[in-house]
């Protein structure tokens, strides 16, 4: 943590960036994203288990973006996060300093975005372990089972979007659900209307998840709606053998055409 | 009025006229007569019109008060419902809940100048207290009115402009911006400030209304001060967008200034007391 | 005025919660399997809750539902109708065990939906609702309804108060008609009241909330907006889940020739909560409508429905996901 600081110091000091986005703790003692300026504020900065938020929503939000040229904390989520953005055309890799946190806690010497998939590449990129345990017992039931349970869940949202802000890869400046012509999806929330939009919300993130699971944390009434995008997660291994967020030239798995793609799916 | 503040009257649409390709008036009757008998509003209020099916969207009553038995409004084609209302034809029918908001204060300009100044999509805001003002014709001094459009395409009430044009007791001053002429354009060349400085209408005892997109009240602003217009002297109407249209859904506040309950018409000198969120 | 205190026995509480059931909806707090406070229609009684700090969501949609039909139409070309819901059929509703921060806030509600004309919608739903409300005994960090004039043991919105003995049983503090009509009616259950004092949370203020309206008066502009919210993703959770925000959003949606229109929850927060048809947005950036929010409920409310916003009781806080924490924000915006 101490190396963190005075990495964060040096880098504002230097004006090398003119802000670092972090964690500090919060008045009840969680964690929260940080956005220190100041280089007398940079000992507020924490890094431990408590922050656990996805700091990489933050690199197209339009004020974090006004700053210029910027430092992340970054664990493996983040990173991965970083990798897609940088894909997608959302983010310039050149304007970012990573401030890679490794599992043990401690700063990693991420010098560019190539030092970064090399350490990607060595880490375990399958879903969280509690979260394969949960799928897999959510695998084991019939359709109409897991309809019904996921039903249930469902019945819950207040279509609050919160699932969809705090993900770094809903960054669309009008989201299908805003569009209104047509209305693709109800705007009240209602059991099938909630139901459309947490499958909307998955498939568009098909191979573009990184597992982060901040969308199920962000969850006001706890729908675990991370276990959609993970179980796609999932699938797009199975079926394509692509893990999101490794590099930075990303092809998206859905919507890429090749010439020799398998089409036996048309008759 | 029903109990139900959400319930629209239903009305006829009686007439239609395009007036740009994405820009239509409607003539609108009441189809239940007693609603018709009972209902008023003044210059420079809004409502909620609906189509069915698609929702409601906001704008000004854009005919006079003076002209009973029916309402009009202009809409140009833009989002959902007003595609949808474009698509309609005569005969059809429409939703319409209303008048909300406050009115242009009329009654204490009798006896001034009133210098009508709008650009583009903004005239129909302000027909509505134009035609007020002519048709009560003799309690106002001289009646300018200067509108713009971007070209003379998008110039909207085509068939009043004539008329007004050819009225001794009106001052019409028409301009396009530049290369937005035809051929046979006779009227001005210009951005709507340039010309107002050209035209140079005289400030005493004189009243200014202006609507218009915010560039051009920014660059016009600034003329009609030079011009020794007072801010008090100076109106012109907010649209922020709105759902409800009576200061409960949340959406059209500027401050803590209802756009819909104390709004739509604000002099420039209360704008100025207004935090910029408009 | 004084009001009538009376013992309630536990088991007494059981037997009235069970007359009220028979009679009317009764929608109580249950704990749920993921531990979240959710409120139910007619719960068993040995699943009510009387020992949580806050449900998840407030009780406003008793009063204001997430989505309500305003009313329904059917439409060809040329003919439509009109049908009007009929909110007399709406069913009595008891609210029981809410929390005095919960309750207070029915009247700010009313001030939103009430000023100038009556938003029947709303004023019905309410009628039909006595409150069996229940002073806190227990408090966490986020709460501070202390702060916004509030208290834990406040009988404001209340028919009914129930305050927690030590010893398990409550006492009933009748409020209005509403709340003595049931004394009337089940005499039997109530008992007079003994010298036992009741287990009332301690919750600290943690700011003037005058001092704050006062500053926000001349705070629009100032830094603190954008240093303050920076953070903030932009989501509706605060909104939602906050028991006085009562924007909405009014939609169409049809099957065929039948249709109706409704109403349901808008946030503030939303990007495009204001966005303008020709793509002009006044509020275009977060902390300008994070500043709505707190503008809202602190300075222009007081200023325009002579009502605080805020009852103070830190859902918006521990619903949001990246720690807005209200409380802290205002205690900082007291000593700008």
């Amino acid at each position: 943590m101490n190396n963190l600081i005075s990495r964060a110091k040096e880098l504002l000091e230097s004006k090398t960036v003119n802000v670092v986005i972090g964690y500090e703790a919060g008045p009840t003692g969680l964690a929260r994203p940080a956005f220190i300026t100041d280089s007398a504020k940079a000992d507020k900065l924490i890094y431990d288990e408590r922050c656990v938020q996805n700091l990489a929503v933050y690199l197209t939000k339009a004020e974090v973006k006004n700053f210029g040229k910027m430092a992340i904390v970054a664990r493996l989520p983040v990173m991965r996060s970083i990798m897609m953005l940088i894909s997608e055309q959302q983010v310039i890799g050149d304007n970012l300093i990573i401030l890679g946190i490794s599992e043990d806690n401690s700063l990693l010497d991420i010098a560019s975005i190539s030092v970064m998939q090399g350490y990607i590449d060595k880490c375990d990129l399958g879903n969280p372990s509690k979260d394969r345990e949960i799928l897999a017992e959510l695998n084991k039931m019939t359709p109409e089972e897991k309809f019904s349970w996921w039903q249930n869940q469902f019945s819950k949202c207040i279509k609050c979007y919160a699932c969809r802000q705090a993900c770094p890869m809903c960054y669309c400046i009008r989201c299908t659900v805003e569009v209104n012509q047509p209305q693709w999806i109800p705007v009240q929330a209602n059991a099938h209307g909630n139901t459309e939009w947490h499958i909307l919300r998955a498939m568009h993130l098909a191979g573009r998840c990184i597992s982060c699971g901040e969308c199920g944390r962000a969850c006001p009434v706890g729908i675990p709606c991370h276990l959609l995008t993970m179980q796609l997660a999932d699938q797009v291994w199975n079926y394509f053998h692509v893990h999101a967020g490794t590099s930075d030239k990303m092809n998206s798995v859905l919507s890429t055409y090749e010439p020799n793609d398998k089409e036996s799916f048309i008759i | 009025m029903s109990e139900n503040i959400y319930k629209p009257y239903l009305m006829e649409i009686d007439n239609i006229i395009e007036e740009t390709p994405d820009v239509r008036t409607f003539r609108l009757k009441f189809k239940n007569l007693e609603e018709a008998e009972n209902f008023s509003f003044k210059a420079g209020q809004f409502g909620e019109y609906s189509v069915f099916g698609e929702g409601e969207s906001t704008f000004c009553v854009a005919s006079s008060p003076t002209r009973k038995g029916y309402i009009e409004c202009t809409f140009r084609k833009a989002g959902r419902v007003t595609n949808a209302l474009a698509n309609l034809e005569i005969g059809d029918t429409v939703g319409f809940r209303g008048p909300y908001g406050n009115t242009f204060p009329i009654e204490e300009w009798e006896g001034k100048n009133l210098l009508y100044i709008a650009g583009g999509i903004a005239l129909p805001p302000m027909r509505c207290v134009i035609w007020n003002t002519i048709d009560l014709r003799e309690k106002y001094k001289d009646i300018t009115i200067l509108y713009g459009a971007r070209t003379v395409n998008d110039l909207v009430y085509k068939h009043e402009l004539d008329e007004w044009k050819n009225r001794p007791d009106i001052k019409l001053i028409t301009t396009v911006d530049p290369g937005g002429q035809t051929p046979d354009w006779k009227g001005e060349i210009g951005f709507v400030p340039t010309v107002l400085e050209k035209v140079s209408p005289s400030s005493d005892n004189t009243i200014a209304i202006l609507c218009g997109p915010p560039v051009m009240i920014k660059f016009t602003m600034p003329v009609l001060k030079k011009l020794g217009f007072q801010d008090k002297d100076i109106f012109t109407t907010l649209e922020n967008r709105m759902k409800c249209g009576f200061g409960k859904c949340g959406r059209c506040n500027v401050g803590k200034v209802f756009v819909c309950k104390d709004g739509p018409v604000f002099s420039y000198e209360q704008i100025l007391e207004l935090p910029e969120e408009y | 005025m004084e009001t009538t205190r009376k013992l309630i026995r536990k088991h007494s509480l059981e037997l009235l919660y069970k007359k009220l059931s028979a009679s009317n909806k009764v929608y109580a707090p249950v704990t749920a399997t993921d531990k979240q406070v959710e409120y139910k229609y007619n719960p068993p009684f040995s699943d009510v809750t009387f020992d949580h700090i806050r449900s998840t969501l407030s009780v406003k949609n008793l009063v204001f539902p997430k989505v309500e039909n305003l009313f329904i139409f059917s439409n060809s070309k040329t003919e439509s109708s009109i049908t009007d819901v009929n909110l007399n059929l709406l069913p009595n509703v008891v609210l029981w065990g809410s929390h005095p921060c919960d309750n207070a806030a029915f009247d700010i509600l009313r001030s939103i939906f009430c000023w100038d004309i009556n938003d029947e919608f709303f004023s019905k739903r309410l009628e039909k609702v006595t409150v069996i409300g229940l002073a806190c005994h227990t408090s966490d960090d986020y709460c501070f309804c202390t702060s916004t004039g509030n208290a834990p043991n406040s009988v404001k919105g209340s028919d009914i108060l129930l305050s927690k003995l030590s010893g398990g049983d409550y006492i009933a503090e009748f409020i209005t008609a509403k709340g003595s009509s049931i004394l009337a009616s089940s005499p039997e259950l109530f008992e007079n009241e003994t010298e036992e004092k009741a287990v009332i949370a301690v919750v600290n203020t943690k700011f003037s909330h005058e001092q704050v309206t006062e500053k926000l008066q001349t705070a629009f502009e100032h830094p603190f907006w954008v240093e303050n919210s920076l953070r903030c993703i932009g989501c509706g959770a605060c909104t939602y889940v906050c028991p006085t925000c009562a924007c909405f959003d009014i939609q169409d949606e049809t099957k065929g020739k039948e249709g109706r229109r409704y109403r349901s929850w808008d946030s503030c927060g939303f990007g495009l909560f204001t966005l303008h048809t020709s793509g002009h947005n006044p509020r275009h950036v977060q902390s300008q409508r994070w500043r709505q929010r707190i503008m809202h409920k602190f300075s222009y409310m007081p200023d325009r429905n002579e009502s605080l916003g805020c009852v103070g009781c830190g859902r918006c806080s521990s619903a949001c996901p990246v720690d807005m924490n209200i409380s802290e924000q205002l205690e900082a915006l007291q000593n700008i």
